[in-house]
């Protein structure tokens, strides 16, 4: 393969910059010691990261986001682990037709999304409570949940299984100690990537989310759109570091161009 | 056994029947409903609001506005993530993998957070991509961003660029480097190769992505929120503003409704042309 020129090697620094800077930008005003926006040169503070502690509503939201994601994911895993088992095992009348059902979240705009569900929970009594968002976002997230987990039933050598099966371990063994075990690497980074698309998801949310049950994005989008301050870049840059902290730990065990480069985002 | 499949799927379909396909169905029968500022919503079957938002210009005006946006959002990104992609596709190895995170990394980055960096970048005249446009000679005199439809370009454009990236870094993933130095070794220069033998067949690829990048571009929300401000509305913070402002559900309801069956149309379309076009070569 031939290596690229110092005009490519320009273009990538400049695409780079591009990608950064809106990143970048947040994080330095974040640490700004004025009162006001500004990007500090010689002097850097705290104050505004300290400030966050003083707002309870972010500090609430970022709990609620936590809550949401874990169990929303967990929810769309358990969920996934039999369907995806069905899809990957079996032929059945209507198998295509169940996949795309389980894949339409991704295709749906998330705004149609947030104002069905709106509609729906109000009608059953149960809009602007943390149900019916743990209810959203598993729908949202599973397609993510089901990709991994079904990437990994796939990949399953069903001979270890028939295995144990000829050495008398019945079914429920068989699920239990040779089944799970195998893909439970997909089932985490099928978890952990449901959980980042769940922790960041907004448009959907700010329709179902009530002034009580607003998660992490809908409280600083609300906010930006009152006003912009600093105290909103400090609490960005915080999930800004979050999210950072997850990729690497995720690009270390699973391997990021694995997780996003599957079925689904480009699957056509 | 026959049944061992739907019983499997069984949780996940018993969920979907409920919480999507039933609330769109209502969704739909909701755009059907009348609505009065005092009566709130009746349930009735009128056309009432499909006939205004098919025949008032307001509405014609804010589509057209969605889509162009959607437009140019799609050209940047094709133009300027393709390139990339390639450029990423020969680093070697640590590099390699750096890039690839660095640059589709952001996609998990909360769009919220995302965007507002380039609220702050943009930030009035004497914003940062302002100075440095003019330090740089490109232009004279500061550039309105902020509740603009250049603004909300660009920083969708930034937001969805990653996707264009994956995408074309996917269909490049099945190139065979072998056909390149085909190419070098029969004499083609670099730019007829990269014309003749990498361009026709990452096609696919930077279509598929252009097709995701529209689709998303099309049916943003928090970034034209926040860019656009409270007066320039494309179709989807329209509808935000129909449901929790205005409070006339069915008419948003509509918004909705025709949002997504332009763009399923626009997709289904656009996919089967793909198709069709890249059958004979790829099948």
């Amino acid at each position: 393969m031939s290596k690229n020129g110092p005009l490519a090697l320009a273009y990538h620094t400049l695409f780079v910059a591009f990608m950064l800077a809106p990143i970048l930008v947040v994080c330095w005003v974040a640490f700004t010691p004025e009162g006001f926006l500004s990007f500090p040169t010689d002097n850097w503070s705290l104050r505004w990261f300290y400030a966050i502690a003083r707002y309870p509503e972010f500090v609430s939201a970022f709990w609620r986001s936590l809550w949401l994601g874990a169990l929303s994911s967990a929810i769309a895993v358990g969920v996934s682990v039999p369907a995806a088992l069905a899809i990957a095992r079996y032929r059945f009348p209507g198998r295509e037709a169940m996949t795309a059902l389980f894949m339409s979240p991704l295709m749906i705009p998330h705004i149609v999304l947030g104002i069905a569900f709106l509609r729906f929970f109000t009608q059953i009594g149960i809009g602007g409570t943390f149900v019916g968002l743990v209810l959203a976002h598993i729908v949202i997230v599973l397609p993510f949940a089901l990709r991994l987990t079904l990437a990994s039933a796939i990949g399953l050598d069903r001979a270890i299984e028939h295995a144990a099966v000829s050495l008398g371990a019945s079914e429920w063994v068989v699920l239990r100690r040779i089944t799970l075990p195998l893909v439970l690497p997909g089932l985490a980074s099928g978890w952990a990537l449901a959980f980042i698309n769940s922790f960041d998801e907004v448009t959907m949310t700010v329709f179902i989310a009530a002034p009580g049950t607003e998660t992490l994005p809908v409280r600083m989008f609300l906010y930006i759109q009152d006003n912009i301050d600093p105290l909103v870049t400090s609490v960005s840059a915080c999930v800004i570091a979050i999210t950072v902290a997850a990729l690497v730990v995720m690009d270390r065990a699973y391997g990021l161009e694995k997780l996003l480069v599957g079925r689904g985002v480009d699957g056509r | 056994m026959r049944l061992a499949p739907y019983l499997l799927s069984l949780p996940a379909l018993l969920l979907f029947a409920g919480v999507v396909v039933v609330p769109l169905v209502m969704t739909v029968l909701l755009s059907f409903h009348d609505w009065g500022q005092y009566k709130g919503i009746e349930p009735v079957f009128i056309l009432k609001n499909w006939q205004e938002v098919l025949t008032d210009s307001y509405f014609h005006e804010m589509f057209a506005r969605t889509f162009r946006i959607a437009f140019f959002v799609t050209l940047l990104a094709a133009v300027f993530g393709a390139p990339e992609a390639y450029i990423l596709n020969r680093m070697k190895s640590p590099w390699r993998g750096l890039f690839l995170l660095v640059i589709l990394g952001p996609l998990l980055i909360s769009v919220v957070a995302r965007t507002l960096g380039w609220a702050l970048l943009f930030g009035g005249n004497s914003g940062l991509v302002n100075k440095a446009l003019m330090s740089a000679g490109l232009i004279s005199a500061p550039l309105p961003f902020m509740f603009t439809e250049t603004g909300m370009v660009v920083a969708l454009a930034h937001v969805l660029m990653p996707y264009m990236v994956l995408s074309v870094w996917a269909a490049l993933q099945r190139l065979d480097p072998q056909i390149e130095n085909a190419a070098v070794a029969l004499g083609a220069g670099p730019f007829t190769v990269l014309r003749r033998i990498v361009l026709p067949q990452v096609m696919p690829g930077i279509l598929s992505g252009a097709i995701i990048v529209f689709a998303l571009a099309a049916s943003a929300f928090a970034t034209p929120a926040i860019i656009g401000g409270r007066r320039l509305k494309v179709a989807s913070t329209l509808a935000y503003d129909e449901f929790l402002n205005t409070l006339n559900w069915p008419l948003g309801a509509a918004v909705a409704v025709l949002l997504l069956l332009a763009l399923v149309a626009i997709v289904i379309g656009a996919s089967r042309l793909v198709e069709r076009r890249y059958a004979q070569v790829f099948g």
